[in-house]
């Protein structure tokens, strides 16, 4: 696999991170325990490099009927400074990948891929971008992953920690911006100022922010949070706290809850597919019969959360048994450290995904008791 | 960098083995895992070691260890009966993490033979820990 390095891994090093490919990516796994990591971005905040995700700018006259297109969600509905969460579909209906898309103009939008899929994103968008309609549309891809770099800081206090950037005139930009919104703020990092996109969105259940800037100020803006993080509010933290920071928040991950050959109903994510949308889109008349035999709903498995009754987690591939026969498959599971109890998401025959149902999973030749339990395992107080 | 305890010895699996030093003609064996594989593993949330009076083989696993992202099978760095398991690391996994060499102990065997087993030296060096 090719190895690829974020534009912040020596300040990974410095600060004694254990890395882990991750999309073909070397990131960092952990930085000391990655269940203080967890908790501190529950009880304080985190940061994060996410700089493996991608980031494809769609610009030009025609860009929002081109991703109403090009996506399953209605693109073109969206207000400018907004971002909203949808899915790149195949024509089968198969997800390529879960994305998010921040509209920044009338015509221009960046769209954000997951790190291991940022390529065929950005290959799938150009290629419909010529075959979508006849002429193709008028609209230019670019894909600015190589040289973006995308740092994360969540948790409670991750406003807080955000504001010593910002100067003090600036500072309703930030504490006004809404969830799912982005927008332009100028920061203070490495004895300049600079305005980069901030984003509000997240994949840890937590209030948080996304910042996107160009991969040679990247450790500038690094250093500056690293500074603030040595007062002890906010914690370096990696893949391995993200991933069980998003289970307990029951989103899906890419790979594991998503893939080709799943479907986004089963996954949860009818709401997300916007059928009577204008126009056609890829996938649509695939995701509609999906739709109409009841995928998720009366027919096939639909993911489900499981909680467990006794210590033992389940985990991705295990099968989930009832009354010792397969009636399903876990794709992600462990204890949870917020909760205490072991969680997991399973793909299990509809007619047994009610919540209170009794199921077990199968680990490793030892059935184990859970309950299907309603998502998220769990919500931040408000 | 792990550190490895120097005065224990290794097994290719990351057990470590102690002699009972308080009795010369003990054949009582201590044993834990090493701080590589609990640096590798991450922090430790489960543990499922063999019962007292139950004979483990050496090369042949005996129990689990289960982090927050995986788990692992425990093998049997000796062959013998096992006559003490550590109820505080059952109770607190942590304490692996925490004192791998020490407190974090898993259970105590009275072994009849050894598996192959490497020198603290050995060990360090084909598994990038730090004497």
């Amino acid at each position: 696999m090719t190895e690829n390095y974020t534009a912040l891994y020596e300040e990974h090093k410095k600060l004694g991170a254990s890395f882990t490919d991750f999309g073909g990516w070397q990131m960092p796994l952990k930085y000391s325990s990655e269940l203080a990591e967890h908790h501190a971005v529950r009880k304080s905040a985190g940061l994060y490099d996410l700089s493996h995700m991608g980031e494809v700018w769609v610009t030009g006259p025609e860009s929002a009927a081109f991703l109403d297109y090009a996506l399953v969600g209605k693109i073109s509905a969206m207000a400018v400074g907004k971002a909203k969460y949808s899915l790149i579909c195949n024509e089968d209906g198969g997800i390529i990948d879960d994305l998010i898309t921040y509209r920044r103009g009338d015509q221009k939008f960046l769209v954000v891929p997951n790190a291991g899929n940022a390529k065929v994103v950005a290959a799938a968008l150009a290629e419909r971008a010529s075959s979508g309609k006849a002429g193709g549309f008028d609209v230019t891809v670019e894909d600015a992953s190589a040289g973006t770099s995308l740092i994360a800081v969540q948790g409670p206090k991750a406003q807080e920690i955000l504001l010593r950037l910002v100067p003090a005139a600036q500072h309703d930009l930030v504490t006004g911006l809404k969830y799912y919104a982005a927008v332009d703020v100028p920061f203070m990092f490495g004895g300049t100022s600079q305005e980069l996109l901030l984003a509000r969105t997240g994949y840890t259940g937590e209030d948080g922010f996304e910042i996107f800037v160009a991969n040679d100020d990247a450790a500038a803006l690094w250093q500056a949070l690293v500074a603030i993080a040595e007062d002890g509010e906010l914690t370096p933290a990696g893949l391995a706290s993200r991933d069980s920071l998003r289970l307990e928040a029951g989103m899906p991950l890419y790979g594991n809850e998503l893939s080709l050959d799943g479907d986004p109903f089963a996954a949860g994510l009818g709401p997300v597919v916007a059928l009577s949308k204008e126009g056609d889109f890829v996938g649509k008349a695939a995701l509609a019969a999906m739709k109409e035999a009841g995928a998720g709903t009366t027919a096939g498995r639909k993911l489900v959360g499981l909680k467990g009754l006794g210590r033992r987690a389940g985990r991705g591939h295990y099968p989930v048994l009832k009354d010792g026969n397969t009636v399903g498959e876990v794709t992600s599971g462990q204890p949870s450290p917020t909760l205490g109890y072991p969680v997991a998401m399973a793909y299990v025959d509809v007619e047994l995904t009610e919540p209170g149902t009794a199921l077990d999973i199968d680990l490793r030749g030892k059935a184990e008791p859970f309950e299907v339990v309603a998502l998220p395992f769990y919500k931040r107080q408000k | 960098m792990a550190r490895v305890a120097p005065e224990l010895q290794y097994s290719d699996e990351h057990e470590w083995v102690a002699r009972d030093s308080g009795d010369a003609g003990s054949n009582i064996v201590s044993i834990g895992i090493s701080a590589v594989a609990t640096d590798a593993l991450g922090d430790i949330v489960y543990v499922d070691l063999p019962e007292v009076g139950a004979m483990v083989t050496a090369g042949e696993t005996c129990g689990e260890v289960e982090s927050t992202k995986s788990v692992s099978d425990l093998y049997a760095p000796v062959t013998g009966e096992v006559t003490e398991t550590n109820p505080a690391v059952v109770e607190d996994p942590a304490l692996i993490n925490s004192d791998p060499y020490g407190a974090g102990w898993l259970f105590k065997v009275a072994a009849e033979s050894e598996g192959p087993l490497l020198s603290a030296q050995e060990y360090a060096s084909k598994n990038g820990g730090e004497l």
